[in-house]
């Protein structure tokens, strides 16, 4: 019996935190899967999500005096995306108008962003919420008495990650996200089509940093405070559980990898999970990503080529004799 | 309708690698023409296209289109009226979407966040019918799937969805295979001739480049060497336009040589 509590009360962990990172996945899809660029301020733009979304929740945000308090922690969540927007915008504009490189792009603004995020928090090095109301501690009032009242983390994020991936799904079947997937896939073909890339490439951009800085918020609000650290590796971490994703969901409607997107993270938080439970240390997470991020793509690479290999030797036996 | 004027373009300028790929030619096509392209490879035919196209912005000179100035206005702008098929068929389309998701895409109807109809769905059927290649039986594969010559026929059908006001085709069947290259002409000279569009079309094949169209020119070292149109070009054959191009590129080399001496 106690076996089974400690078994559900480790699912639930892993799901509140998969769930987080889920919704960084589902960035990343966008920009690194759709548009074919790899976005390096994800960790930056996840701390920014965090910070913006902690001081608003505080109410300690500029233009947040007199806001009712009941209000702050969705208002976090909204500036949080805004955030995220405005810093993917940056990103945007340093590649498509500054000739800047799309990797060295992104690195720059991560840069920029530990002194953003400090100034935002007025130098302090931690937010703490933990005195104030977030969505979590809203819905766990709201579910009192009932038996939905220690899984009402899981339910909001279920929730948030729902609407996001269906928002994805639709979007990119409209002619804009239609647009992104080809600037990812042909950029010439994207022009002749009378489509500006540098629209498409800001729109994506702007959009994929909005769910990363939302998933900021939302740890930041789960975990009642956010410092400047807590994004640091989480772009490693999202891309290990995208391409463990994608290797579930290859060959499929986009509706399917969208979701694969979020089993990807979900059966990278439970891989972690079990290793804990085997003793490793809580430290060795990076670590773990880096090496199923390195693994992911090369065992599709030495897979190909000695397959390779091997088909020009064959041939080359048969030849022979 | 189109207008260049004393148009010159050099790649990689400074350089070592230095090459004026157009030097100072200066063309003009009326509304409704169709006119062939010839001339050695190198020649400058493809860089041509991309200047008129805005792939490439030129040195100096001017670029007009019905009488606007587009020498500066960007390649997204410009394709608005101008379509292109690039001499890679792999240029022209996304291979990672669907035919339909790609024929969308070039059709550019509806608003930003409108979605495949059922009624472009329909045009989209009707048209790739045409090719009588099958596509229209293939709409959600994948356009990476196809052949060379599959997506060039469908980047045919891409381009002129919206039929544009002047429509370059850079040597857009010399991927496909006799058959499918002749089946491919026909659709596009049927689509030039019912749109009464202006085409400017590039070939090797010299005995095709005088049956098609009203109109041939021959570039060589980045210019216009030879312009034929009418009746002197209704009784031009394959070995007069020979023997021409051997004289007048003879004599280009004669002037390089003499002022080089
Ligand atoms: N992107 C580029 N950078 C540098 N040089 C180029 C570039 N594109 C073309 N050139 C050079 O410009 C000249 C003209 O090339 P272009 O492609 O226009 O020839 P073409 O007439 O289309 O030939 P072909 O019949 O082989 O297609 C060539 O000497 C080529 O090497
Ligand atoms: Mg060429």
């Amino acid at each position: 019996m106690e076996f089974l509590e400690t078994l559900l009360s480790l699912g639930q962990s892993t799901l509140e935190q998969g769930l987080i990172t889920s919704l960084t996945v589902l960035a990343l899809f966008l920009s690194y899967s759709m548009l074919n660029v790899c976005d390096l301020s994800t960790d930056g733009c996840y701390a920014l999500g965090a910070i913006v979304g902690g001081m608003v929740a505080k109410g300690e945000f500029p233009l947040m005096s007199g806001v009712s308090p009941a209000l702050l922690p969705f208002l976090s969540l909204l500036f949080a995306m805004l955030f995220g927007a405005m810093s993917g915008f940056l990103v945007s504009l340093l590649q498509t108008r500054m000739g800047i490189n799309s990797l060295l792009a992104g690195i720059v603004v991560n840069t920029g962003l530990y002194s953003v995020n400090m100034a935002i928090m007025k130098g302090s090095p931690l937010v703490s919420i933990a005195r104030n109301d977030t969505v979590f501690t809203l819905t766990k009032k709201l579910f009192k008495g009932t038996p939905l009242y220690d899984w009402s983390a899981v339910i909001v994020l279920a929730l948030i990650v729902a609407l996001v991936c269906v928002f994805l799904f639709f979007f990119l079947r409209t002619r804009l996200g239609l647009a992104i997937r080809a600037t990812g896939d042909n950029d010439a073909m994207v022009k002749a089509s009378s489509i500006n890339p540098i629209m498409t490439t800001t729109v994506a951009l702007c959009i994929s940093n909005s769910f990363t800085a939302l998933a900021g918020c939302l740890m930041a609000q789960f975990s009642k405070s956010a410092d400047v650290n807590v994004g640091s590796g989480v772009v490693t971490i999202a891309l290990a559980s995208l391409l463990i994703g994608h290797t579930f969901f290859k060959k499929t409607g986009m509706g399917l990898r969208i979701f694969g997107m979020v089993v990807g993270a979900l059966v990278f938080r439970t891989v972690y999970t079990v290793a804990l439970r085997f003793n490793m240390p809580a430290y060795m997470l990076k670590a773990v990503s880096s090496l199923i991020v390195i693994l992911a793509v090369f065992v599709p690479y030495i897979t190909a080529k000695t397959a390779k290999r091997r088909h020009f030797s064959e041939e080359r036996r048969s030849k022979n004799a | 309708m189109l207008d260049i004027r004393n148009v010159s373009l050099t790649f990689d300028p400074g350089t070592m690698d230095e090459k004026k790929a157009i030097r100072n030619l200066s063309f003009h096509a009326d509304k409704g023409e169709f006119i062939t392209v010839i001339g050695a490879n190198g020649a400058g035919k493809s860089t041509l296209f991309s200047v008129i196209s805005g792939g490439n912005r030129v040195d100096c000179g001017q670029i007009l289109l019905d009488g606007n100035d587009i020498t500066n206005v960007p390649e997204h702008i410009r394709s608005r009226r101008i379509g292109r098929l690039f001499q890679d068929p792999m240029k022209g389309s996304a291979p990672g979407m669907t035919i339909e998701e790609n024929l969308f895409l070039a059709a550019g109807h509806g608003g930003w966040f409108a979605g495949v109809s059922k009624s472009d769905r329909e045009r989209f059927r009707e048209r790739l019918s045409a090719l009588g290649m099958g596509l229209e039986d293939r709409m959600n594969h994948k356009v990476g799937l196809l052949s060379g010559g599959q997506r060039q026929a469908l980047t045919l059908i891409m381009a002129t969805l919206n039929p544009p006001d002047l429509l370059l085709l850079d040597e857009h069947t010399a991927a496909l295979d006799p058959g499918t290259a002749e089946k491919v002409l026909k659709v596009t000279s049927d689509i030039v001739r019912e749109n009464k569009l202006t085409c400017m079309m590039i070939t090797h094949n010299m005995q095709s480049a005088l049956d098609l169209g009203t109109r041939t020119v021959m570039m060589d070292h980045g210019n216009i060497i030879l312009d034929y149109s009418g009746d002197e070009r209704a009784h031009l054959t394959v070995n007069d336009l020979m023997k021409s191009f051997r004289e007048k590129s003879g004599a280009a080399l004669n002037n390089d040589r003499m002022l080089l001496s």
